[in-house]
């Protein structure tokens, strides 16, 4: 089956980075366009030398083209993506937005990617999103969690000037989805930006706020201790340095946690180094979830496809 | 002994007491309205300027990782206002952890000090929020935590973002309680260079190594206008520099503070040192704290693991420490915890 073909939109860190991992790591897309706005940045040059058709006239240029892309991989800013994104859809083209605009659905490609392959944008949440929305959606596979909440640590040096300069929406958007994706009555994130040197690798604390039976050892927590264990393997697939830190802790319910009982999680993320050192493994999980996206879809357009084909040929 | 030393040059300063915010993590965020009203009245009527209320880790701390508040922070921020007849009450806040949206809920609350804190090297994280706050009308102030990570020519670097960004007094802010004397002055007298009369220089001092009131006897000679206290040392690791001792040394030195420092004794005498659950003190984890520079909340944290996972408390800290964590990782503190009750 030939591959479906990719464009992606932003030549910086995030681009560059996804650039590669579909490169080297995905089965059924390739990236046939990569759009920037400064002809001298590193991502275009970069994509030049591999052969890929690169331009530095934005989404103009792209959507003047005759052979226009199966998917479009948003790698600008959430304005740019609000503006971006109907004229993708008036294209046809199905959105993958890595920025945190939203325009679409949040998508989790372990946790949702069944009830939103029909829908064409969707939006990867956050870094901090990827990383534990599947958690908090294990735990609460198992039993209702009231309250879920996140400490995501990621590296100075991994933060680029959108994070920093953003990071109300990091947060918020990250919240939000361990709601509407983790399947937490509540959310909360957390977000820390650590200077050591040398740079920490991304870390992330997944809390929920578990009934009081399903914090004492017994049958219960051996499921949602399985759940997780399930989740992690799931990632794994497409985030190899992806791992818990210790077992996940129980505390048994207290008074002032509203009597719930309380799971942690301590997960850290280690990058494939495609691009960006290994210590970014916060940018290195939305690049890998994003491939994996599109990955999936693919698949399954061309299954549609495929089946398509046989009921037309039933009916020859 | 009212009378200043006729050689010392003209100083004088603006205490803000934070025992009603950092005191809250001594206090495991239980704060009650009725704590919050009497402490507020003591101060106010002892002429403190500004008074901090919020979650020891400022707007949005009440969590499973910083601890869960008693009473809604807003509730308190609200008590401190209706009591205050002359006092500012300021809020602080972490961008990372707290919000604009948080920001804009206590502005409404009548909070008009916002206190904005950044790690020291992280300071551009923090330009939406000055620029929001000062949007709202209230008085800015910049926190660059843990200052005893960065040389003083850094930090006055990142104190100029804040000052770009609306922030009118940056703070040197000894998190660990690990800077001593010259640390201090050098940081501050950097900071003072580097911003001239765009904006005002604090120090926000602990005593982990008992240095709390020393250096911020350096910080005000090396030109800080705004030194934060606590009543009775009230607050994380071993305590804040305490605001009676403060308003007490710099009367005796000639530094002009305004604030009656009979008044300041007694607020810490006979209003807080009847409600507190836990006197501030110099024991081994503080000290560590003081001497592996850790942020100093992580204290009672490491206390908790470390009765759970069996485990010292200084040896949790000390590896804290090592690991380079800053301030609002607590998280790690039982990530720690574990690998050391593993190895042991």
């Amino acid at each position: 089956m030939a591959k479906k073909t990719a464009a992606i939109v932003g030549s910086g860190n995030i681009g560059t980075d996804l650039m590669f991992k579909i490169m080297r790591r995905s089965t059924n897309v390739e990236v046939k366009y990569m759009i920037g706005v400064d002809p001298a940045s590193d991502g275009l040059a970069r994509a030049a030398r591999l052969g890929i058709t690169t331009s530095a006239e934005g989404v103009d240029w792209l959507l003047a083209q005759d052979e226009l892309p199966d998917f479009v991989f948003e790698c600008t800013s959430a304005k740019a993506h609000e503006a971006n994104a109907p004229r993708y859809k008036a294209a046809g083209i199905h959105a993958i937005d890595l920025t945190p605009a939203a325009v679409g659905p949040y998508l989790c490609p372990v946790v949702n990617l069944d009830s939103l392959q029909d829908v064409l944008n969707v939006n990867m949440i956050t870094c901090a999103g990827q990383a534990t929305t599947p958690i908090v959606a294990a735990v609460s596979s198992v039993v209702p969690v009231e309250y879920a909440e996140i400490v995501a640590s990621i590296a100075s040096k991994s933060a680029g000037p959108g994070t920093r300069a953003n990071v109300d929406e990091f947060t918020e958007t990250t919240s939000k989805a361990l709601e509407v994706v983790g399947g937490a009555k509540r959310g909360k994130a957390i977000i820390i930006i650590n200077p050591v040197e040398p740079p920490m690798i991304m870390r992330n604390t997944v809390y929920c706020a578990i009934p009081a039976a399903a914090a004492e050892p017994g049958g219960l927590q051996d499921k949602i201790r399985a759940a997780i264990d399930a989740a992690v393997a799931d990632i794994q697939a497409y985030v190899p340095g992806y791992a818990l830190r210790v077992e996940p802790q129980f505390d048994t319910a207290r008074e002032d946690w509203n009597g719930n009982g309380r799971v942690g999680i301590w997960i850290q993320v280690r990058g494939a180094a495609d691009y960006l050192p290994e210590y970014a493994g916060n940018l290195d999980i939305i690049t890998a979830a994003a491939t994996r996206t599109a990955d999936l879809l693919a698949e399954r357009m061309n299954t549609t496809a495929a089946n398509t084909a046989r009921t037309a040929g039933a009916h020859a | 002994m009212n009378t200043p030393n006729a050689t010392a040059p003209d100083y004088s300063v603006r205490l803000t007491d934070t025992t009603l915010r950092d005191g809250s993590h001594a206090m495991s965020h239980q704060f009650t309205p009725t704590h919050v009203r009497s402490v507020v009245r003591a101060l106010d009527d002892a002429r403190v300027e500004v008074i901090e209320v919020t979650h020891g880790d400022g707007l949005g701390g009440s969590s499973f990782n910083y601890g869960f508040s008693l009473t809604p922070e807003l509730d308190l921020v609200r008590a401190a206002v209706d009591e205050a007849k002359n006092a500012k009450i300021a809020v602080l806040m972490l961008p990372g952890l707290g919000t604009i949206h948080d920001l804009n809920q206590a502005r409404d609350a009548g909070a008009s000090v916002a206190r904005i804190a950044t790690h020291c090297t992280e300071a551009d994280v923090s330009i939406q929020h000055f620029a929001h706050a000062r949007k709202l009308g209230m008085e800015t102030v910049g926190f660059l935590m843990l200052a005893h990570r960065t040389s003083p020519e850094n930090l006055a670097k990142q104190a100029r973002i804040m000052a770009d960004a609306g922030c009118q007094c940056i703070y040197v802010v000894d998190s660990a309680g690990a800077l001593i004397l010259e640390d201090v002055s050098d940081r501050v007298a950097a900071l003072v260079t580097e911003l001239g009369t765009d904006a005002q220089v604090g120090f926000h001092g602990h005593q982990n190594l008992s240095f709390g009131v020393a250096n911020s006897v350096y910080a005000a000679r090396a030109g800080a206008k705004q030194i934060d206290g606590t009543l009775l040392a009230l607050g994380a690791g071993a305590g804040n520099s305490p605001t009676e001792v403060l308003a007490a040394t710099f009367n005796r030195l000639g530094i002009h503070t305004g604030t009656d420092v009979q008044g300041l004794m007694a607020a810490a005498e006979d209003v807080v040192k009847p409600f507190i659950t836990r006197m501030p003190i110099m024991d081994r984890a503080s000290i560590m704290q003081g001497y592996a520079g850790v942020y100093s909340s992580f204290l009672l944290h490491a206390e908790r693991a470390a009765q759970r996972y069996n485990v010292p408390a200084w040896q949790i800290l000390e590896e804290i420490g090592k690991a380079g964590y800053v301030g609002g990782q607590e998280d790690m503190i039982i990530d720690v915890a574990v690998q050391l009750a593993t190895t042991s």
